[in-house]
């Protein structure tokens, strides 16, 4: 076994996302420790100049270009068969969901999900993982020191990922690429013409609270007042009643607003990750126990039916 | 037309209070109550719905977990054509790892065409059943799946990314996949219904050997340290707004 | 006969007059003909009528022979379901009603006479002439002027004051449109006829009176010899055309009569057999007790005619479009596409278009095959197509359409048979499942853990007895709203200290309780009901206590009149009756508030279980003054959360019933609107807000008013306060 970590980057329109910083930043943290080389593996057509790791891999193969599961599982699993890495570092993205056990599995090396923290002792691996929604944080030890972990984005600072560097080593791809079973057929790009939330600075966000569709109008009339956006959780554009754009979270959008509203948001994990770095978090559920005030900076109890109407009425 | 298997899950229900075992390495699970992951419930709202639209066949399998029994007799009350639990798992948590392999070692058996489980559930820190069942039965695999449609050998499918992102895959069957959400919210299974299916019996029962582990260990389980709880605003409506027009007021953020 | 003695002429024997003056064989015969036919028409009729509700299942209708048979029979009599509310409405078909049972039986009469008596007994043996024959034409011609005055007002009001409820308009519109011009020629048709035959009759009867020249008896037909005098008038007369006219208006006159009779089965006047039966067999407690669902193998709900009771068919034919249930109806006034009206129009519509019954200008047009007009078969349902499926959700079960039908049409439990069948198919709203899955999960629809049921209990500075575990005096079922609902409990721990405070026994089930299941039943998902009664059984098996008080009305009625059918049979009452009665024994002591006040009173409470003295009685004795709104007691009008509504998206509302309800109380010029159901406190609260009239009108519950008087200063002269009735 070799004392390094493996990084799989992600990329979207050939741009690195900002998790991959975030995960080459902490594999350096982590083979420094283990005096190993921080790895990172780019598959597909993507600009890697910016990354801060010891060694960039890249594979090139037209299967790869597009993402398929099965194909970019074949390309990892044969660069971890090749290299033999302490660690294999994976957002925990829908990359991360297919990969991570996938790779498991293949490998036959344990995997830990959801990590929000990694530590080195020693020569053990110790992964933090959120579990139960996010109720509970797992403290476990990779057996045998070496496995595969998928990381929560946002866990780890990207600044220690970037500034270039690497050595950029062209690997070979497998010969199995050629025979997947899995085709790409399209990507469906999200849908234009509609408010760009990661761009407003201010953002008003409802969660089911808000009970029906016919309430936005309370939340719009308060954006529209302080020149805000509404953006929204999973369940009110699960329902329809705004478009898939306005979702912040893991499945939605990754939002830094200055100041981050919310109103009947009970704060599961995969929404709390899209909008921590929020540089104001306000937040107002009846629920005092709701983890949305673990992360928010002020909060109400305040019924979101009768601070609404308020705030639009003073700030008119 | 396909024949499709779906695993289901019991979980800790999250609505309870999770409390720990002694040595805080487990939650309690003795007085826990367990529910269905509510991946597994769009998985097989999934399949069920992919039947609807070119017949086919649904299988449930679930392996002898809390209350299971109760779960699989709704499926087959809201329209799955066969349950199965896979007896002969100890008492207490059976990991992902174990879980594929003893499913895996069933299935070998069976035939079908697509299988179609959760994404993933509250407790499964050792990876997702789907991908390692996958791996177990070499199979291509597709997660955080939104939409399946099923021809002539292959499945059309829908894979979700952040930001409002999709792309459409086809993948040769049999294949694996873990749904994120089912096209339509699950159906509900009236309890005169379920009860009809409990008296009627015909849960098939398969005795397993679980076997194999995750490999990890979990040394303790905690809660987050809530240190940076909110800075709670307290008052009338109308008191709050002010304090909260202020807030964004003092940082220049509205006028 | 000394009273006829002072009389214009003589009573002679032979006073009488002829049926069938100046007829030949052949006209006879036509006439006996004819009246064949038509019986026979009216008997082919009213067999397919009958034939069609004995499709129907058994409705269990034949108990309580005594109260059925005479007091109902009495009430019909009386008309008083029909004067209810609407007195000159009243007045006007006992007119009508009475008019035509006594020309009805004049009729019979006549033909016992001449066809029976005569013929069997010889013409000798008449009885139709002298004292007799006066009595019946004095009878008849006023009755038949009481008749013409009935249908006169009944006319002008259709006509010309065109009350709402009489106007067709439709709560659930299709897109492609409707017409029920039909109706309306129909109801036309039917007054008119029956004017026409009383006004030929009198026509009829003044010309014979011309023709045979004023006999001096004929005065005892005083509209008969007026009409006469009328003829004579214009020229009329015995010895010019007035046989003539005689033998022509004897003809019409039959001719509409034999017509009308015929005319019976087939149209609106079926109602006059229909209602009578309707009445008889009227259940009013068949909305508080609920019939189990069909017992069929496949399905739950009913898909189809053979799936209801007679009674729910004959209750489709009983219906004559009077519109009362149209206009008290919340869900209708709401703007929601829900008139109970239209859903008996529509599944009688639908009924006789599947029975291919015959009826006579009534029916509603449509373009496309839709709704009422659905056919049967190709996959179409009658829970989806012929009645939609937000028709039926939109019911609140509120009672309201059945308490205000004067014919004994029972609505409510059509509507939830037929939920049943959406819920057997699953098709239902996201929140109502999330709801229902929450109830049969953990006992309570806010999807907490049962074990946080009693959670509100835990900043009480005391303990409220388990009642498994300790034996109470009372045990309260407090219900999912005052348990869960934030803003519910403190009003629940002020009703506990309340209690607590003044030494009563009492004690909870803890996490042993679980929902009572009265809207999960209304809702229509029986199997549900059954478990959370099972469950609730249990817990109250091994409780020991006297009796039950619930907090919610919902709560209270399924304990009261539901659960006996399960097995768990205990004395319920509403927390409003167990403070009236600890108020009235002095257990606890109120002083005088003063305050002006109007009551709300809770469906489930008032209209269901005829309980509205106690909350009314509790603020007399804190002096407070009642000001009733005009929708009060029975005839009170929903908050809108009813039968599952209170789980469903309210949102596509014109005007929720909550905001209706408080600007009805806005123009009583009171203070305080009082509430005593959990439900309520949260509609009208909101009501309150949304209506803009937060500050103006203070929604507050009887036991907030109570813990407000037990600790009022004590007045100057406290002697009435704190003695009730």
């Amino acid at each position: 076994m070799a004392s390094d970590v493996l990084v799989l980057v992600e990329h979207i329109d050939s741009e690195l996302t900002d998790t991959s910083y975030e995960l080459v930043g902490k594999a350096k943290d982590l083979a420094g420790g283990w005096n190993g080389e921080a790895v990172a593996l780019a598959l597909g057509s993507v600009d890697t100049s910016e990354l801060a790791a010891d060694r960039v891999l890249k594979m090139a193969h037209p299967s790869l270009d597009n993402y398929t599961p099965e194909a970019w599982l074949e390309a990892l699993h044969a660069v971890v068969q090749e290299r033999d890495p302490k660690l294999v570092l994976i957002a925990n993205s829908t990359v991360g969901m297919d990969l991570g056990a996938g790779l498991s599995g293949r490998w036959g090396k344990p995997i830990a999900a959801y990590a929000s923290a990694i530590t080195g002792e020693d020569q053990d691996v110790v992964v933090t993982s959120q579990v139960f929604g996010g109720k509970l944080l797992a403290e476990a030890v990779i057996d045998g020191g070496q496995g595969v972990c998928t990381v929560i984005a946002g866990s780890f600072p990207g600044e220690a990922g970037k500034g270039g560097g690497a050595t950029v080593e062209d690997l070979t791809p497998p010969a199995a690429l050629g025979e997947s079973r899995t085709s790409f057929v399209t990507t469906i790009e999200p849908e234009g013409g509609d408010v760009d939330i990661t761009e407003s600075p201010l953002l008003v966000s409802i969660g089911r609270g808000i009970e029906s569709e016919d309430n936005i109008e309370l939340a719009q009339e308060f954006a529209d007042a302080i020149g805000a956006a509404v953006s929204a959780s999973r369940p009110i554009t699960d329902a329809g009643w705004l478009p898939k754009t306005r979702q912040v979270g893991k499945s939605g959008m990754k939002v830094k607003p200055k100041a981050y509203l919310t109103f009947g948001i009970s704060g599961a994990p995969e929404h709390l990750e899209g909008m921590r770095d929020s540089d104001l978090i306000v937040a107002c559920n009846i629920d005092e126990n709701a983890p949305i005030f673990d992360i928010a900076h002020f909060g109400t109890t305040t019924d979101l039916f009768d601070l609404l109407p308020a705030l639009t009425e003073k700030v008119k | 037309m396909a024949d499709m298997i779906v695993l289901l899950r019991q979980v800790p229900d999250l609505v309870e209070e999770l409390e720990l075992n002694d040595d805080s390495t487990d939650v309690e699970r003795e007085f826990m109550k367990f529910v269905l992951s509510e991946w597994d419930d769009y998985a097989l709202e999934e399949a069920l719905l992919v039947k609807e639209a070119s017949q086919g066949s649904v299988t449930v399998v679930a392996l002898d977990d809390p209350d299971v029994d109760q779960v699989l007799y709704t499926a087959l009350a809201k329209g799955a054509d066969k349950a199965v639990k896979l007896t002969g798992s100890e008492e207490g948590w059976i990991d992902s790892h174990q879980r594929a392999r003893t499913i895996a070692s069933w299935m070998r058996n069976q035939t079908y065409d697509l299988v179609l489980t959760g994404v993933q559930s509250v407790e499964d820190i050792d990876g997702q059943v789907g991908m390692l069942l996958a791996q177990e039965l070499q199979h291509p695999h597709v997660s955080v799946v939104v939409s399946v449609e099923t021809k002539n050998g292959s499945a059309r499918v829908t894979q979700e990314f952040g930001g409002g992102r999709f792309s459409e895959l086809d993948v040769q069957l049999p294949a694996v996949l873990g749904i994120q959400q089912s096209r339509q919210a699950p159906r509900y299974a009236p309890i005169s219904r379920v009860r009809q299916a409990q008296q009627a019996g015909g849960l098939e029962e398969v005795p397993t050997e679980v076997s194999g582990g995750s490999g990890l260990t979990v040394r303790r389980l905690y809660a987050p340290e809530s240190t940076d709880h909110a800075e709670m605003l307290e008052g009338s409506a109308d008191e709050v707004a002010d304090k909260i027009i202020e807030l964004l007021r003092s940082r220049g953020l509205i006028k | 006969m000394s009273v006829f003695a002072a009389g214009p002429g003589p009573i002679d024997e032979i006073q009488t007059r002829e049926v069938f003056a100046n007829f030949g064989f052949f006209e006879l015969a036509l006439f006996y003909l004819l009246t064949a036919v038509a019986i026979g028409l009216f008997a082919y009729g009213a067999f397919r009528r009958i034939r069609k509700y004995a499709r129907g299942r058994r409705a269990g209708r034949l108990t309580m022979p005594f109260r059925r048979t005479v007091v109902r029979t009495a009430e019909i009599g009386a008309n008083a379901t029909i004067g209810h509310r609407y007195p000159m409405v009243g007045v006007a078909h006992f007119l009508i009603f009475w008019g035509f049972i006594v020309l009805f039986i004049g009729t019979v009469i006549l033909t016992i006479d001449h066809d029976i008596v005569r013929i069997a007994f010889g013409e000798e043996a008449s009885f139709f002439k002298g004292t007799f024959y006066i009595v019946y034409s004095v009878i008849l011609d006023t009755w038949g002027v009481a008749f013409l005055a009935g249908l006169a007002y009944m006319g002008l009001r259709r006509g010309l004051s065109r009350p709402r409820n009489l106007d067709y308009k439709r709560a659930e519109e299709p897109p492609e449109g409707y017409s029920r011009a039909q109706f309306v020629r129909g109801d036309w048709l039917f007054l008119g006829l029956l004017a026409f035959i009383a006004v030929t009759g009198y026509l009829e009867e003044g010309a014979r009176i011309v023709a045979s020249d004023f006999p001096d008896f004929e005065i005892w037909s005083p509209v008969g010899w007026l009409v006469g005098r009328g003829f004579e008038a214009i020229g009329v007369d015995a010895a010019g055309p007035g046989e003539t006219w005689r033998h022509v208006l004897w003809w019409v006159h039959s001719l509409a009569a034999l017509g009308f009779v015929a005319y019976i089965p087939f149209s609106k006047a079926m109602h006059m057999l229909t209602d009578f039966g309707n009445l008889l067999f009227f259940d009013e407690g068949s909305s508080r007790r609920l019939s189990p669902p069909v017992e069929a193998p496949d399905h739950a709900g009913y898909q189809s005619l053979e799936d209801f009771t007679w009674k729910e068919l004959l209750d489709l034919d009983a219906c004559t479009k009077c519109g009362r249930c149209h206009v008290v109806c919340p869900a209708n006034a709401a703007g929601a596409p829900l008139s109970p009206r239209d859903l008996i129009l529509d599944l009688r519509q639908w009924a006789d278009q599947s029975t291919s019954t015959v009826s006579i200008l009534d029916r509603e047009h449509r373009v496309e095959p839709t709704g009422p007009l659905t056919v049967n078969g190709d996959g179409t349902k009658l829970a989806g197509d012929v009645i939609k499926q937000s028709t039926l959700w939109s019911c609140t079960t509120c009672m309201a359409c059945v308490e205000a039908c004067p014919v004994g049409i029972e609505h409510v439990p059509t509507i939830i048979q037929l939920r049943r069948s959406l819920v057997d198919e699953g098709s239902m709203e996201q929140s109502l499942v999330d709801a229902l899955s929450n109830i049969a999960s953990q006992g309570n629809s806010f999807g907490k853990s049962s074990r946080m049921r009693a959670r509100w209990t835990k900043s009480l500075d005391f303990t409220i007895p388990d009642a498994r575990k300790e034996p109470v005096k009372y045990l309260w079922f407090v219900g999912d709203f005052a348990s869960f609902d934030e803003r519910l409990q403190e009003q629940s721990r002020t009703l506990a200290r309340l209690l607590h405070r003044s030494g009563v026994s009492f004690g909870i089930l803890y996490e042993g309780e679980w929902n009572a299941g009265n809207d999960v039943r209304r809702v229509g998902e029986e199997g549900l009901f059954e478990l959370l009664v099972e469950h609730n059984r249990e817990a109250l098996e091994a409780a020991r206590f006297e009796e039950i008080f619930t907090t919610d009305p919902h709560s209270l009625n399924t304990l009261k009149n539901e659960y006996p059918d399960f097995g768990a049979s205990y004395p319920v009452k509403h927390y409003t009756e167990l403070l009236r009665d600890l108020i009235k024994s002095g257990e606890i002591k109120v002083r005088p508030l003063g305050r002006k006040v109007t009551y709300h009173d809770p469906c489930y409470l008032a209209r269901y279980n005829n309980i509205t003295r106690a909350p009314r009685l509790i603020l007399e004795a804190m002096a407070c003054h009642v000001k009733e709104m005009p929708r009060n007691k029975q005839g009170t009008f929903c908050c809108g959360a009813g039968g599952g509504r209170i789980w469903m998206d309210d949102s596509g509302l014109v005007e929720r019933p909550s905001e209706n309800r408080i600007r009805e109380a806005m123009e009583l010029g009171v203070d305080y609107f009082v509430v005593s159901c959990p439900k309520d406190l949260t509609m009208y609260s909101d009501a309150a807000k949304t209506t803009g009239n937060e500050d103006k009108l203070t929604v507050i519950d009887v036991v907030g008013l109570v813990a407000e008087a037990m600790d009022a200063p004590e007045p100057a002269m406290a002697s009435e306060a704190g003695d009730v009735g």
